[in-house]
């Protein structure tokens, strides 16, 4: 057996023994807290920091070193339970899938909360509309008929088609990047939608019908104006504009 | 302080708490209390997969399944609950994919399976394809799928609310549950639930580890609420180290990346598990695995400058198999290391994953005052739980298992018992502790900073209590603890404010894992053999004779205040199998 020599990509946390990895950052973070004003500010840290670490490492290094009363949401710290979308230098992103490397740390990085839902308090944000938006669109599986004793069969490619949308976080990186959802609250916004596109293009599903009348209404999918800011956002890469162009589609031709 | 009444509350809305919810809310007026909104529990990291003898692959059956959670286990798994857990598999996937759940699929439009560490035919003769899965996000299909169904059937959530202490009520000469007292982030007001029936489904407790695959948010709650009250924990020393987390960072790759046919490789390219495990190789159990990784360490063949890891090697797997297979740890890699696992091996190295003890319950999901007494209406689920069917050692997607079927199980007994138990008096101020506890937080002017302590916490654990233990570092990890516990008491935060106050609970969360760390480290200090996870290098083999037993540990409260751990032990459930000796 042929077995490669491992001696390739020395990349990645930490680096050689002897240079320092430290770089000095400016954290420009949106203060909030009604309990104490009403104002809102601009704060910044500066901080020796490994430009490989994460921004979620920066915001962990100023809460634990520097300032206990900076508040924002985090959990699994690696892009998968979607705590932490927030607009870094002016963008949605996931602090903790952010390399600070790679957002230019010469300049101050900004980081504020997502648009278009009320702040609580510094990065904090109200989920519940985004939340009650996501249950309105009937997210489960709606099947007639008696129940198989096995599983239902589906093929590869019926599974493959509706792929890209089961990969949603609920982060809301999405539905807070559109315009049409600042300026309008009642829009169902990127994030409900993709979650009913997982459904109606789900084979095994026969809940589309419903599904489609909910979104053919005038917060529906119709008020989407195709900015691609949500496909842009998403922190999973998922073809959030065509997903919503599909059930355009499909409210068009009823075919799915 | 506010109060509420319902039949059935749950504690936790991961995979247990969310399956548990489905049954419960059917059956009785339930509410779910989570520190974290739903989707963002750390069921939703799982990645490789769920095992059940489907056999849609090839042959396999719920004995093989049984026989290879206990050999996984090192005998210590309690043999009735392995059984059902391997039994009701095949159900508890069916009802997933009923559901909703979107499995991959085969050519014949069923449920695809692949291999997993530890899971093999015919009681260990090669590898068995028995891992339902769907890529490599099985758990984050399984939290949105129950999620999903949570809101299909109208679970009544409290979201971001901390359950921070259990009520327990004595009615003739027994305790009974009374409820729980639950801390609201938002406004920082106190809420007393009272309920018929409690389950906990909090999670694990990994983050008492520095190197840790956990979320930042497992800080064992539950399990610390419980001991608080004078229930036992169970198994404390076993917990499991991944074999491969990424290098320092300690994020998750999963086991189905060597399922697929990844190979471990040191320094010199050597596929060294051949040495270690020659039959099941790359996927023998995770704990002979990870031990293995760092006797190669130790022995110097590890990789990079400073030889302390080794790699995970998918370089000779098609990309398009990695793609469709495992796109997100690929895309990890990626992201957190910039290196493309099409051309090159990913360093990595053991990780702290998952604990196999906690709080004692039956087979029924309910909780156990002591070896045998069942607490009225206590009942927990998932990794907060210790059924015990992952004994010494857990076998990879015998957890996503775990998960739906003890959840399904404690949610219907929950829910039954409710129906027809009556409501238990709460103790004379039930919010006493939890009052206490925050206000002396908010107001405490100590000099200890809970950073400090929690890095010092998880340095003495990573040093101590990790792969390899001895009489020597467990002591140096039981001094170190008590004397962090002691600084604990001066211990202050800065945000003394009321709304979204995170700072207060994260000091709340470190008390939490300082009480556990102590737990585990004195639990593995008394256990002088080696038994899957717990790994002694001054008493390197498995000792039946004396150690063939669940450990139990108690907190004891003297009558000046001083709080010691009282240890006892409880027999293993033994039905078809002998100990045998553990070779992959």
């Amino acid at each position: 057996m042929a077995t490669p020599v491992m001696e390739k990509s020395q990349a990645g946390a930490g680096g050689t023994a002897g240079d320092s990895p430290y770089i000095t950052a400016t954290f420009r973070i949106r203060r909030f807290n009604p309990e104490v004003s009403d104002e809102v500010t601009w704060q910044d840290f500066e901080l020796e920091i490994d430009p490989k670490e994460r921004v979620l490492d920066a915001l962990h290094k100023i809460k634990w070193e520097i300032d206990g009363t900076l508040t924002f949401r985090r959990s699994c710290a690696h892009g998968i339970c979607g705590s932490d979308a927030m607009r870094i230098n002016g963008r949605n992103r996931l602090a903790c899938k952010t390399l600070i490397k790679d957002i230019n740390p010469d300049k101050p990085i900004t980081i504020e909360p997502i648009k278009g839902l009320t702040v609580q308090k510094d990065l904090v944000v109200d989920m519940e509309p985004f939340f009650q938006a996501y249950r309105d669109v009937m997210p489960f599986l709606i099947t007639k008929g008696n129940e198989p004793t096995r599983e239902r069969l589906q093929s590869a490619e019926d599974r493959e088609r509706f792929d890209d949308t089961t990969k949603c976080i609920l982060c809301a990186a999405c539905t807070s990047s559109c315009p049409v959802f600042w300026n309008d609250g009642q829009y169902f916004g990127p994030a409900a939608i993709v979650n009913a596109h997982r459904f109606i293009f789900d084979s095994r599903d026969e809940g589309g019908e419903q599904r489609l009348e909910i979104l053919n209404d005038r917060e529906g999918v119709w008020r989407c104006r195709t900015t691609f800011n949500c496909t842009e956002a998403c922190p999973r890469g998922i073809e959030i504009t065509k997903a919503i162009q599909e059930v355009k589609r499909a409210l068009i031709t009823r075919r799915y | 302080m506010k109060t509420h009444k319902y039949d059935t509350v749950i504690v936790g809305a991961g995979g247990a708490g969310m399956r548990a919810a489905i049954e419960a809310t059917k059956r009785s007026r339930t509410a779910v209390l989570t520190k974290l909104y739903p989707t963002r529990s750390h069921t939703g990291a799982a990645q490789g997969g769920m095992a059940a003898a489907l056999a849609n692959v090839e042959e396999d059956n719920w004995e093989w399944h049984t026989f290879d959670t206990v050999k996984g286990g090192d005998y210590l798994v309690d043999q009735d609950a392995a059984e059902i857990l391997a039994k009701e598999a095949i159900d508890a996937v069916l009802d997933l994919e009923k559901m909703g759940l979107p499995f991959n699929r085969t050519p014949d439009g069923t449920i695809d399976q692949r291999r997993f560490g530890g899971h093999s035919r015919n009681h260990g003769e090669a590898p068995v394809r028995r891992s339902c899965y769907a890529a490599d996000r099985t758990g984050h299909m399984i939290l949105q799928t129950l999620y999903q169904n949570c809101v299909k059937e109208g679970v009544e959530f409290y979201n971001e609310f901390y359950v921070l202490d259990l009520l327990m009520s004595e009615v003739d000469g027994v305790k009974r549950t009374a409820g729980v007292v639950a801390y609201e982030l938002a406004t920082g007001e106190i809420h007393v639930f009272q309920a018929k029936a409690v389950v906990f489904a909090s999670g694990g407790n990994g983050k008492f580890f520095k190197v840790s695959s956990n979320a930042h948010t497992l800080t064992g709650d539950g399990q610390a609420a419980a001991f608080r009250r004078g229930l036992p924990l169970e198994d404390m020393e076993f917990f499991q180290f991944h074999p491969t987390g990424i290098w320092r960072m300690g994020i998750l790759l999963t086991e189905g990346a060597r399922g697929e046919g990844g190979i471990l490789r040191n320094k010199d390219g050597e596929r060294f598990m051949e040495k270690y495990a020659p039959v099941m190789k790359d996927l023998a159990s995770r704990d002979v695995v990870s031990r293995s990784i760092y006797t190669e360490i130790r022995e110097g063949r590890g990789c990079g400058p400073e030889g302390d890891h080794v790699y995970l090697d998918l370089t000779h797997l098609p990309p398009e198999q990695l793609d469709a297979k495992l796109p997100d740890i690929t895309e990890f890699a990626r992201t957190y290391l910039g290196i493309e696992p099409y051309t090159d091996p990913i360093p990595i190295q053991p990780t702290a994953h998952y604990a196999m003890g906690g709080i004692p319950t039956n087979v029924q999901g309910e909780v156990l005052a002591d070896n045998t007494t069942v607490v009225p209406g206590l009942y927990a689920a998932g990794e907060v739980a210790c059924v015990s069917v992952h004994g010494a050692n857990r076998l990879g997607t015998n957890s996503l298992l775990d998960i739906n079927v003890f959840g399904r199980r404690a949610g219907v007994a929950a829910a039954e018992y409710a129906a027809t138990a009556d409501y238990v008096d709460l103790p004379e101020d039930p919010a006493a502790f939890v009052q206490g506890q925050v206000e002396a937080l908010r107001s405490s002017e100590g000099s200890e900073r809970v950073t400090e302590i929690r890095k010092a916490l998880q340095e003495t654990m990573d040093k101590n209590v990790m792969v390899f233990r001895t009489e020597q570092t467990l002591k140096e990890a039981v001094e170190e603890i008590a004397s962090l516990r002691k600084r604990y008491r001066s211990v202050s935060v800065q945000d003394k404010g009321k709304r979204f106050n995170t700072d207060l609970l994260e000091a709340i969360e470190l008390g939490n894992l300082l009480d556990l760390a102590e737990v585990t480290a004195v639990s593995a200090l008394a256990r002088k053999e080696s038994r899957g996870g717990h790994y002694r290098e001054d008493y390197p083999n498995r000792d039946d004779v004396n150690f063939m037993r669940h450990t139990m540990a108690y907190r004891e409260v003297g009558d000046d205040g001083t709080e010691s751990i009282r240890l006892d032990y409880k027999p293993v459930v033994q039905t078809r199998y002998q100990p045998m000796e553990r070779k992959y």
